[in-house]
């Protein structure tokens, strides 16, 4: 399962579906890059060929972006070196790599939105005529011409911000090619752009690999991996642990290697505190309905009833947490209805679903939930504080009390309740964060990735307070990364794919092999 | 081949018109207002049109042109530079004692002294990474002091001794006097510097997008280490000039200079983050700066503190359009 080989010959197999494969134009020998006590790369080899398009992939934390960031001079390895066309190359910053023929594609498109198509293709590099002075005509026949060869037709004397998102981004495509990159990785090229643009991407990628182009491309869509990659590297935990073409390779197998667990090897004993899924039969008391927003999700429905967990299954950027934040009010929605209880909540409003009883645990608990310089009183009762206060003064007595009561009940381990939270472990600042909520007697949670970067023994402590409180009647939507964590934790998983609803897991098939099938978009196996 | 339909922006047509409109508006509209106001004063006061009183407005309108357009450089870029008003009273100061060597003194000596100073704080701005309105703020106050300090506290107000330099700011051709025609030539080279030059548009670049411009390679810090020192040498010039108008270096000339350039620039339509805006607009902008002060001293009965509450006024109204123009572009 773990071939961690690497391509580096002419004869290599891979590239029997594109044009010939030199040796790596660009490659990262045993890189390995450390934060402080973290391994972000292990010993990673990685290598593109001329005329290769490569797909890395893996999942959040495998360390791609820091891969990327290695290999376009964004960070410096601690170990290992880059080698571009077979010599050792060290680049100072990105600027450097861009100089030696290595060209990155954001997701967000780096031009500047107010000058003009031709200007961003030119900027730096104008072709000049007489007194040295710009030839503005040569620079848009240049630029209409250069664009035209992709088949983009668009007036290069309008402003960038004016074009369409494909078209920026194919501007800046242009621009990288026409500087003699040799390397191009794209970042997640496709996350903004509709399917028509995509296509014409993939066309202008197809282009450049037949012009000797190497390609790195990022990206968790996996359709996309299958039409315009023909190798695929995949990075789990900061290690290579495939490298291959990707002819020949089923969706399943991508999923597995991606998440560690390969489909034969998943019946054994659960890992995680969850006693029982928990399903209901009472009416539900959460139901969305066709939520949709741009890009995000589409027609996204679920429904939870009291004391049931449900699941939120899918890769990253399928939609899950932004599914999360649409019910929660965080985002606007473009159309669907959430209800509690039948009553509907107003979209888009954060306090609208607190007053109806829905709150959200947010998946960055340090960017998005505690305040770490305020004590542990101040934090559980940070929101509450409205209903603990008459005529704008608190009442220090009702405070003291609830938060006595979810310190012994949540067992939050601190000093005393004016310890800061800053100083408390991952987990205690999660129940911290659940008890917050707690506090204001909520009729359904949302938690996004409750254990992540928390130690063990506090995951099953939040795995077990999970279950209690859907003991206690609670509707709880539960999104994980962990498959494990979605499986044994939910009643029901409601599978996500590139912002839709897949399919939905019940009864006996919430279990890992089915999830795994789901997640890949097969069918499920017998 | 399935090109891609340039209509099939983020925005519909009615959109666009919109946007297109309120970009000219904030282009042009300086100007527009400006030919109001002279037609309006025209009608209003028969004073105002004559031959005299409009060259008046012309020469008046020079020395603060001269050091707009160092100004919109530096506004392009993202930035601000506030020791215009004291680097123009050293110049003033410093042409006045260098008139004692000729003509050429009496120029290059204010002219190399402010590209000194403009460039110490291009420097400290674009490679020190300090904020430009911090540094240059620091400047306002420095180099008012070393005015004062060269000119015994600011009591005594040196001549110009130099014949040729009297006549460079007293004389003319066609009733417009030479600063006039300097600063036009002023805006002319800028304007084709900055449309016609990669400096330029890296000019442009940098105010667009700071971040962008580093990834695309541009000389983002040579690029501001540039409009600061263009901005000095402005300001150092109009300091001369007038020095030469008046036949003295005023060491008191200049304070609040800086927020009438700034004024002008931005009524010009140039975006006070940077990124857009252009010569002429600050032209206009000057000029409208200098009209309304012409008019109201066509009322006569009114203050000078009346002139300042009316010009106040103004830049509120024309900042709180400019705001809502680009609002309208979502700029």
């Amino acid at each position: 399962m773990t071939t961690t080989s690497f391509r580096a010959d002419a004869a290599d197999p891979a590239a029997g579906a594109g044009p010939v494969a030199d040796a790596p134009v660009l490659r990262a020998d045993h890189v390995t890059k450390r934060f402080g006590g973290v391994t972000a790369l292990d010993d990673v080899t990685f290598s593109v060929a001329a005329g290769e398009s490569m797909a890395l992939m893996g999942e959040n934390g495998a360390g791609k972006s820091t891969l990327i960031k290695v290999l376009t001079g964004v960070y410096r390895p601690d170990d290992g070196r880059i080698l571009l066309g077979g010599q050792p190359a060290v680049f100072a910053r990105p600027l450097d790599a861009q100089r030696a023929g290595v060209s990155t594609i954001y997701q967000e498109v780096n031009l500047i939105p107010l000058m003009s198509v031709a200007q961003n293709i030119y900027l730096g590099r104008e072709p000049r005529g007489r007194l040295g002075l710009i030839d503005a005509r040569r620079m848009q026949s240049d630029a209409r011409e250069l664009l035209s060869a992709y088949g983009i037709a668009v007036d290069v004397r309008r402003p960038l911000r004016s074009c369409a998102l494909g078209v920026q981004q194919m501007v800046a495509l242009a621009r990288a090619v026409s500087i003699n990159a040799r390397i191009v990785i794209m970042d997640e090229p496709t996350s903004s752009l509709e399917a028509r643009e995509v296509e014409t991407l993939f066309r202008v990628i197809r282009m450049l690999r037949d012009q000797g182009i190497a390609i790195v491309y990022v990206s968790h869509r996996m359709d996309e991996i299958f039409e315009v990659c023909e190798s695929v590297t995949v990075l789990r935990d900061g290690r290579v642990v495939h490298v291959g073409p990707v002819q020949g390779m089923t969706r399943g197998e991508l999923v597995s290697l991606m998440l560690g667990r390969s489909i034969d090897a998943v019946r054994r004993e659960g890992a995680t505190a969850f006693r029982s899924g928990h399903t209901s039969d009472a009416p539900a008391v959460l139901e969305a309905t066709g939520l949709s927003r741009k890009h995000e999700i589409a027609d996204v429905d679920l429904r939870v009833r009291p004391g049931e967990v449900v699941g939120l299954g899918g890769l990253l950027g399928s939609g899950r947490s932004e599914t999360l934040k649409a019910i929660a009010g965080v985002t606007a929605v473009d159309a669907g209805t959430v209800t509690v209880s039948g009553a509907p909540v107003r979209g888009g409003s954060v306090s609208a679903a607190i007053r109806a009883g829905i709150v959200m645990l947010p998946e960055d608990r340090k960017a998005e939930g505690i305040v770490p310089n305020l004590s542990v009183r101040d934090n559980i009762v940070l929101a509450a504080l409205p209903r603990l206060s008459r005529a704008g003064f608190t009442s220090t007595a009702k405070q003291d009390a609830v938060v006595d009561v979810f310190m012994k009940r949540l067992h939050i381990k601190a000093s005393s309740p004016d310890q800061p939270v800053a100083e408390l472990s991952g987990g205690n600042q999660q129940k911290v964060m659940i008890a917050r909520w707690l506090a204001m007697s909520p009729r359904v949670l949302l938690l996004d990735e409750p254990t992540r970067g928390i130690d063990v023994g506090a995951k099953a402590e939040v795995q077990a307070l999970i279950d209690e409180l859907a003991s206690e009647g609670l509707a709880i939507v539960l999104v994980s990364s962990e498959i494990e964590e979605v499986v044994e934790g939910s009643g029901r998983v409601v599978v996500l794919r590139e912002g839709s609803v897949q399919t939905e897991l019940t009864g006996i098939h919430v279990d890992e092999a089915s999830l795994l099938a789901a997640l890949a978009g097969t069918e499920v196996p017998e | 081949m399935t090109a891609i339909d340039p209509a099939a922006g983020p925005s519909t047509s009615a959109q666009v018109w919109r946007e297109r409109l309120a970009g000219l508006a904030q282009t042009y509209g300086a100007a527009v207002v400006l030919v109001v106001l002279l037609v309006v004063g025209s009608i209003a006061f028969p004073a105002f049109p004559t031959a005299s009183n409009l060259a008046n407005i012309a020469t008046q309108s020079s020395f603060l042109l001269i050091v707009g357009v160092g100004m919109t450089f530096v506004i392009l870029t993202g930035g601000i530079d506030l020791s215009v008003g004291s680097q123009y009273a050293l110049g003033g100061v410093l042409a006045a004692y260098g008139s004692a060597w000729g003509l050429g003194g009496g120029l290059l000596l204010p002219l190399v002294v402010c590209v000194v100073i403009g460039l110490v704080q291009g420097a400290i701005v674009a490679y020190g990474g300090l904020a430009p309105f911090i540094v240059t703020l620091a400047g306002l106050l420095g180099v008012r002091g070393l005015v004062l300090a060269l000119t015994g506290g600011g009591s005594s107000t040196p001549l110009v001794t130099d014949p040729a330099l009297s006549a460079l700011g007293q004389g003319g051709v066609a009733g417009l006097r030479w600063p006039v025609f300097i600063a036009l030539a002023a805006v002319l080279v800028g304007s084709v510097l900055l449309l016609r030059s990669r400096g330029g548009q890296a000019v442009l670049a940098v105010g667009g997008s700071e971040s962008a411009s580093v990834l695309m390679g541009l000389p983002v810090a040579r690029v501001k280490l540039t409009v600061y020192t263009v901005s000095g040498v402005c300001a150092g010039l109009a300091g001369a000039l007038t020095a030469a108008y008046t036949s003295s270096g005023v060491p008191t000339v200049g304070v609040g200079l800086e927020l009438s350039a700034i004024s002008a620039v931005v009524i010009g339509g140039t975006l006070l983050v940077g990124g857009r805006g252009n010569l002429v607009g600050t032209t206009a902008g000057v000029l409208l700066l200098t009209v309304i002060q012409n008019l109201i001293n066509q009322v006569g009965s009114l203050t000078s503190s009346v002139q300042a509450v009316v010009s106040g006024g103004f830049l509120a109204v024309v900042v709180i359009l400019q705001t809502v123009l680009a609002r309208t572009q979502r700029l």
